[in-house]
């Protein structure tokens, strides 16, 4: 099933995706480092922003909201793959995984709950 | 019904007759990298052309008239252009991030790019899980996303940049967990066997409701893991500039900006793959004659017509609605499509194990 186009392995195939993205970029890079002009001002190298000159580190510390989801993403990321195999041949399966997976999808709803009660789903 | 395969099959044994195998490969593999790089940056211009179209069209616009016939070589000037620019380093960038992250944003793309059925016999990369391939790759896009903005030291992409990592994040799980209910009620992971069992009916058809509600999450979902539509919070102009990329320029910029059409297709044809029922032509069981005029229509036109379609429901979506807050983006997420996605498997597994799909 992994053989594809031309007879050749799928992994062969995705690295030559692979190459494909890099030469993209780096064509497109040196392209227009060949064809675009060049000149130094000073001013140049600062940051953009909204045009104002900026103010302190920009490569700060950011709101720990951000974190918690990434938290509770994982979670609920690597239920995504456990789940796949079984969704696969559910209907080989039948109704006893069916019940095991329930289970296991009830817990983890109950520790969605629970962050939902703790207030972690609150954009503070 | 043409199949590519023959096509494919008769240029490698033509090949394999004059040259040894591991030449035979390279040669391939070569095509393969030369179609992907051509479908790419074509199918980039021309998504590009057609939002504009028809976000001029939705707003009672005329769109861009005015390079070559209805303004359809006003993208190569925009190419050109862009392609002339100086590319800026900026003072305190880390620069080898700076570097890397229009390569993992661009790679992300082309990698999935590669796993869309086009046509019969006509798919790059067939791994037997292939769908979960797709959701994995798929998220090495966030990285280069989050890399971009943190490396360009610059408060407004490091702003944006975190905006639109919680986002995708986020919705990866509703794209996932649909594919999941789809997967579920498909019975494999391989993408030629999702589009093979579709044979009879497209498997929006064949769910019911479940399936119904999957396709309305998907698109929801995907829309948000886009950045786009009423979900460009990250690209938020009146605050952000341009999110991430602020401080990219000329091509640099352009290639962010490639690889969100570009995506912009591939969500598309993923819809059309998983709901819509890939390259397989409509079917109805028992309508014979119809079967086989349906089948005629070659299967790559059925694949992009079908993708097209989507597309226009995205951008549709996309002019139409007012952005959201970050606060009601994660609240939407969270409390709504996740819990309801989760039901929604088990209602469809119910559904399969008891044999209720038709």
């Amino acid at each position: 099933m992994d053989i594809s186009v031309f007879g050749i392995q799928s992994t062969t195939l995705a690295v030559t995706a692979v190459l494909t993205g890099v030469l993209l970029v780096a064509g497109a890079l040196i392209v227009a480092w060949l064809v675009g002009p060049r000149s130094y001002t000073e001013m140049k190298g600062e940051p953009y922003e909204c045009g104002i000159p900026t103010r302190g580190e920009s490569m700060a510390q950011f709101h720990v909201g951000y974190y918690l989801f990434a938290i509770l993403f994982l979670m609920f990321d690597v239920e995504t793959v456990f789940l796949f195999p079984w969704a696969a041949i559910c209907r080989a399966l039948g109704t006893g995984a069916l019940a095991a997976v329930g289970t296991f999808l009830v817990i983890l709803g109950l520790g969605l709950a629970y962050a939902w009660k703790k207030g972690a789903l609150r954009w503070k | 019904m043409f199949d590519l395969s023959t096509v494919t099959n008769w240029t490698h044994e033509q090949l394999l007759s004059v040259m040894p195998q591991w030449l035979t490969t390279t040669v391939e593999c070569i095509l393969v990298a030369l179609f992907l790089l051509l479908a790419y940056s074509v199918l980039a211009m021309i998504y590009i052309m057609y939002e504009r179209w028809v976000c001029g069209w939705i707003q009672c616009r005329r769109g861009p008239i005015r390079v070559g016939p209805w303004g359809s070589l006003q993208i190569f000037a925009d190419v050109f252009k862009i392609l002339s620019k100086e590319i800026i380093t900026l003072w305190h960038t880390d620069r080898f991030l700076f570097f890397l992250a229009p390569f993992l944003v661009v790679i992300a793309s082309v990698m999935t790019f590669a796993c869309l059925p086009w046509g019969k016999g006509f798919q790059i990369i067939d791994f037997n899980v292939g769908a979960f391939f797709i959701i994995a790759v798929s998220s090495v896009g966030v990285l280069g996303i989050l890399l971009a903005g943190w490396s360009s030291n610059s408060k407004y992409t490091l702003i944006g940049a975190m905006r639109s990592g919680a986002q995708m994040i986020s919705y990866e799980l509703s794209v996932g967990l649909s594919m999941l209910t789809m997967v579920c009620l498909a019975g494999t992971m391989s993408i030629t066997g999702i589009v093979e069992a579709q044979q009879d009916g497209w498997l929006l058809f064949r769910g019911h409701l479940p399936a119904l509600i999957a396709f309305i999450i998907y698109i929801i979902a995907a829309n948000a893991e886009n950045n786009r539509g009423p979900f460009d919070l990250p690209e938020a102009e009146h605050e952000l500039t341009a999110g991430y990329h602020t401080e990219y320029s000329g091509i640099h910029y352009g290639l962010f900006y490639l690889a969100e059409y570009l995506n912009l297709f591939i969500v598309s044809g993923i819809a059309a793959l998983l709901f819509l029922g890939g390259w397989m032509p409509l079917h109805i069981p028992g309508w014979d004659g119809f079967n086989t005029v349906m089948d005629y229509i070659p299967s790559t036109l059925w694949f992009l017509g079908k993708t097209f379609f989507m597309t226009f429901i995205f951008i549709w979506i996309r002019w139409s609605f007012p952005r959201v807050r970050i606060d009601q983006m994660l609240a939407l997420e969270w409390r709504y499509l996740m819990p309801i996605g989760l039901v929604n498997l088990v209602v469809m597994a119910l559904m399969v194990t008891k044999d209720w799909v038709f």
